[in-house]
């Protein structure tokens, strides 16, 4: 049961091949067995789970099971689950049960499907690599000693292994698609706005989005329909309908415009990712797509903007871990300061001090107009990169990271850390959708083809990337991690 | 733009971080090379430009006036560190 | 040296919304602590704000009652300081683009004149939560009902020259906010709260000198207190051959002084930066031109038609639209006497005498306008004399008749004016008084018309008070000079 997608199981589940119970329990099986070597799941609800799974097979007996009902999930530790610990992979929040359930948890919830758990991940989602946790790190399943991606690695990980079908991520600089690229499984970073923010813990409130982790297109289309929509306690969610992504899956290739931007295949490519993703590209050039070069000039600016951005908008969202309401407290305080000051310093990691400081920094009087507003300006060139290359093409097709997953404690120094963000970190400033589908391997480690479209362009990536599932088998390797001779 | 050990410590105290002596060095040496990296910002030209501060176009959209949510005071408080009487406790704030 | 204070106030008002400015909490007074502090007002991990709608059209209802500019765009920045009270470590305030541009606000001085003071702009902001001092083991408890309540920051410029006119610049914002409704403008439950700027300089001198701020004063009085202490210390100081120091006081009501706030100036510094969690908020032109057709008539425009449509003194008009309440209640009686200025003077006299000894507000008067209206018809068409107006007026406020009419009826209090029945009651009383007549006819003219009141006395208790006074008066001359 393990190796079936989302959409597989469902159909399984409606033929009676099996409960949902059964289906429950094997994967909660799988992760007693094998976790412990992975680390993918901070908190197991499998209590929780389990009686989920009695209520879903109860309203199928009862004939009143929707698409996905009964199908089993994850979700990053970034989610409010009420009455489960929301950590955000931090010490601070170590003791956080949340009192109240994010919106996208509500939406799964009411579709019937069964939270497993809360998956591991960099703390407060900031990293490229899940090290970052203070959960301790994720492995990659493909590879023991490589890392999984970040900061969405612990849902990548268990999905790539095996032990759910799906998961919910989050992507700020790319990390729902370089964690999805670095385990072999499909993700999507829907455009800014269209699945709600609240009760998700913020890191970079305007660049954080929500979205699928999945063992196809398919099922992200599945999922997105689920979780997308107009949410009116997030003045940022978009009021606009939500389409059956599915509907457009099958639709043809003939005739799409794919544009490559140049500066995504140029110095620090990985030779062999940069084969890998041409030849997925020779795919859609089978299939009656034309490609075409393209430039996206204000690529280089986008670290140096995301750098200034999101560690500002993050030293104002993590000011309300302060010890006073909700998490990690100092002991004996001595004043006022000091409780700040300690709690802060005990219960926040490295990274996320790092990012704390150049936030503060770059906000603070004399250097704002420098960095923060500057890099505000950055970021409109940007954008219009992207709206003038779409004036040309229907979509952009560029590898999702310069190299195949590295290896675990190989970047020390935090700056060549964020340079592996290069190809996924624009579109966040952008807003607009991307997605990351297997597209071979160099060695062991998987390689991502990352394909984006136009704000709200999501049915018609899902289309681009569903017809390279149909014509390839990348998404269906699975590592021999985590095959049992059952 | 350079940074001092003096500006670590400055933005150390705005954000309310309490540093040692070490990491407040090891701190410099990381933010200078972020800020070297950002200062690759200062050669374009953006004047005219104005900034972005949401990916979309959008406006506010307003709510309705209307009290929606109850008293979730025990709930809410049990994940507190510090509650007596309802209230929040925190170090005697001198004013 | 002759000096000049200049004096410029920023005053917070709480608007008077049903739920908080960016969530769905309630903002009533006096809860049991925290019990109105939903998720979002605590800050908890993954809250979003959503802004009030009604905070956005009180905040534009002031913008136009000042005539100020109403900017299409106006954009949420945050704040960021650490304070207990504030839950999230930043609040959510308007630094750049402030929903209410530049306006004026009119106020009325004693000496019977007005004077425009600038209002710089207003913004809409969060208010932030209590901390409480009591013994909780040397530790302060924290009370976040108050967080995310609406606030109205209304920056004024320099223009305030005196303490007394700080005071009126607070009352006439007073009278408007309360005037349209959208503060219940309560100051001892803080729904008014002033941050005053004070600094001196030689009469004459361009430049300004340098401020001090003083926080949070919480009274009219206070604040014409505090700054007529400060202007006072700042002189003193600088005579002394001192410095004023830019900083930040408090003024101490028990003391009667303003006290340098512990000079902790670690420079603050905000980092001000545009809210990501909210969007720009762009007002249409419809729905401004909707509200500004909804604006009531406010107390400046109020108190010109008053005093130049109504003939009302400008003592007068300025009382009587002082409050909202006070001017409905004396529009009310003036329409059904239809006599402006003897409805002014039962509003102000009997009326206001008998509020103020029973300590009630307008709002809570037993006597109603109609009812008013009702009596001050029967003293000008004399049916009834002055005094006996005050007993109808009496009654009503005790409850015993439901119109003037009612009781003047059921007291017979209706004037008699039959000169036969006065006539018959003078003759009765100088019959009755002897000695009275005998020295009448002695003295000169100068001690009759003294000596008079005796007999007009006898004659107004003969009839209970309803003979017509002007009549008796007459009457009694002829009959006694005839005697």
């Amino acid at each position: 049961m393990h190796d079936k997608t989302l959409t597989e199981l469902a159909a399984a589940l409606a033929a009676g091949e099996f409960s949902s119970r059964e289906l429950t329990e094997s994967l909660l099986g799988r992760i007693e067995r094998l976790d412990g070597e992975l680390n993918s799941f901070i908190t197991v609800t499998a209590d929780q789970a389990l009686s989920a799974a009695d209520a879903a097979d109860a309203a199928r007996a009862k004939g009143d099971a929707g698409p996905l009902t009964g199908l089993p999930l994850a979700l990053k530790d970034i989610f409010c689950t009420q009455g489960v610990r929301t950590s955000c992979g931090s010490k601070m929040l170590d003791t956080f049960v949340s009192p109240y359930d994010a919106t996208v948890v509500e939406k799964l919830a009411a579709a019937g499907t069964i939270s497993l758990g809360k998956t591991n991940m960099d703390e407060f989602a900031m990293g490229s690599s899940n090290e970052n946790s203070f959960y301790g790190p994720v492995k990659n399943p493909w590879d023991l000693s490589a890392v999984p991606g970040g900061s969405s690695g612990g849902s990548a990980a268990a999905v790539a292994a095996g032990l759910v079908p799906a998961a919910l991520g989050t992507d700020t600089g790319g990390s729902i698609r370089q964690p999805a690229a670095f385990c072999g499984i499909t993700g999507l970073k829907p455009t800014y706005g269209r699945v709600s923010r609240y009760g998700m813990v913020a890191y970079a409130s305007s660049l954080d989005q929500a979205g699928p982790m999945a063992r196809s297109a398919e099922d992200c289309a599945l999922l997105l329909g689920t979780i997308a929509g107009h949410d009116l306690r997030d003045s940022t969610s978009v009021a606009r309908g939500v389409p059956d992504y599915r509907d457009e899956l099958e639709a043809s290739l003939s005739g799409l415009k794919i544009g490559l931007p140049k500066e995504y295949f140029g110095d620090g490519l990985d030779p062999e990712v940069e084969t890998a993703v041409r030849d997925a590209i020779k795919v859609y050039e089978s299939m009656g797509a034309s490609i075409r070069e393209v430039s996206l000039p204000h690529t280089d600016l986008a670290i140096p903007a995301y750098y200034v951005i999101a560690p500002a908008e993050a030293s104002s969202n993590l000011s309300r871990y302060d010890g006073v309401r909700f998490g990690h407290r100092c002991e004996n305080p001595a004043d006022l300061i000091d409780l700040y000051k300690r709690s802060r310093a005990e219960g926040f990691g490295e990274e996320v001090k790092r990012r704390i400081l150049i936030g503060t920094h770059t906000l603070s009087e004399g250097f704002f107009d420098a960095y923060y507003k500057k890099a505000q300006q950055v970021r409109r060139l940007i954008r219009q990169d992207f709206l003038d290359a779409f004036e040309d093409v229907d979509v952009l097709m560029g590898p999702a990271s310069p190299t195949p997953a590295f290896d675990l404690g190989a970047k020390k120094d935090p700056v060549s850390m964020y340079l592996q963000d290069i190809y996924t970190i624009a579109i966040n400033l952008a807003g607009i959708p991307g997605i990351s589908v297997p597209a071979g391997f160099v060695g062991n480690r998987p390689v991502g083809l990352q394909i984006l479209g136009p704000h709200f362009a999501e049915q018609q990536l899902l289309n681009v990337a569903h017809q390279f599932q149909q014509a390839t088998d990348w998404h269906r390797r699975q590592p021999a991690f985590g095959k049992e001779n059952a | 733009m350079a940074l001092e050990q003096e500006d670590v410590r400055r933005a150390a105290h705005l954000a309310r971080l309490g540093l040692n002596d070490d990491e407040a060095e090891r701190y410099v040496d990381d933010l200078s090379r972020i800020l070297e990296m950002a200062d690759r910002l200062q050669a374009v030209d953006t004047q005219g430009v104005a900034p972005l501060a949401h990916p979309l176009d959008a406006t506010q959209r307003l709510r309705a006036d209307e009290v929606t949510e109850a008293n979730q005071r025990e709930r809410f408080q049990r994940c507190a560190p510090a509650v007596e009487n309802g209230l929040y406790l925190v170090p005697r704030v001198v004013e | 040296m002759q000096w000049e204070a200049v004096i410029g106030l920023e005053v917070h008002v709480q608007l008077a919304t049903q739920s908080k400015i960016f969530s769905g909490a309630s903002t009533a007074f006096g809860a049991e602590p925290n019990t109105q502090a939903c998720a979002v007002d605590l800050g908890l991990p993954g809250v979003l704000p959503v802004l009030n709608e009604a905070a956005v059209a009180m905040a534009v209802q002031f913008g136009l009652g000042i005539n100020a500019e109403i900017p299409e765009t106006s954009i949420f920045d945050r704040k960021n300081y650490f304070y207990p009270d504030l839950p999230k470590g930043y609040q959510t305030s308007q630094m750049y683009h402030p929903i209410v541009g530049p306006g004026e606000v009119e106020i009325a001085l004693d000496d019977g004149t007005t004077k425009r003071v600038r209002v710089h702009h207003a913004h809409l902001e969060e208010d932030a939560g209590k901390s409480l001092h009591e013994d909780f083991h040397g530790m302060t408890g924290i009370d976040l009902n108050r967080a995310g309540t609406p606030l109205l920051e209304i920056v004024s410029e320099p223009d305030m020259g005196s303490a007394k006119e700080a005071v009126a610049y607070i009352k006439a914002l007073h009278s408007i906010v309360t005037y349209l409704g959208i503060s219940d403008g309560n100051m001892a439950e803080g729904s008014m709260r002033c941050d005053v700027n004070v600094s001196v300089r030689p009469k004459g001198q361009e430049t300004l000198g340098t401020r001090a701020e003083i926080k949070n004063v919480n009274s009219f009085r206070f604040v014409e207190k505090a700054i007529a202490y400060e202007i006072e210390r700042q002189i003193e100081l600088i005579e002394d051959g001192g410095k004023v120091v830019q900083e930040t006081r408090l003024y101490d009501p028990e003391a009667d002084e303003t006290r340098s706030m512990r000079t902790k100036e670690e420079a603050n510094d905000y980092r001000y930066f545009p809210c990501p969690d909210l969007l720009p908020v762009v007002l249409d032109q419809a729905y401004v031109e909707h509200l500004r057709e909804s604006l009531p008539e406010l107390p400046a425009e109020k108190r010109a038609r008053f005093e130049n449509e109504l003939g009302l003194s400008a003592y007068d008009a300025s009382i009587l639209s002082s409050t909202r309440p006070m001017a409905e209640y004396f529009e009310a009686v003036k329409d059904s006497c239809n006599d402006a200025k003897l409805a002014a003077n039962w509003v102000q006299g009997e009326l206001a005498g008998q509020l103020n000894r029973e300590n009630l507000d307008i709002v809570d008067s037993p006597v109603s306008a109609a009812q008013l209206g009702g009596l001050i018809c029967r003293v000008s068409d004399e049916t009834i004399n002055g005094k006996a107006a005050k007993q109808v007026f009496m009654a009503l406020w005790n409850g015993e008749g439901a119109t003037a009419d009612e009781i003047i009826e059921a007291k017979g209090l209706k004037q008699v004016t039959d000169t036969g029945a006065i006539e018959a009651m003078i003759d009765q009383v100088i019959a009755d008084s002897p000695v009275q007549v005998a020295q009448y006819v002695e003295a000169d003219e100068a001690k009759r018309g003294k000596m008079i009141g005796y007999f007009v006395g006898q004659v107004m208790k003969a009839s209970r008070g309803t003979a017509n006074p002007q009549q008796v008066n007459a009457l009694l001359k002829q009959k006694l000079d005839q005697a």
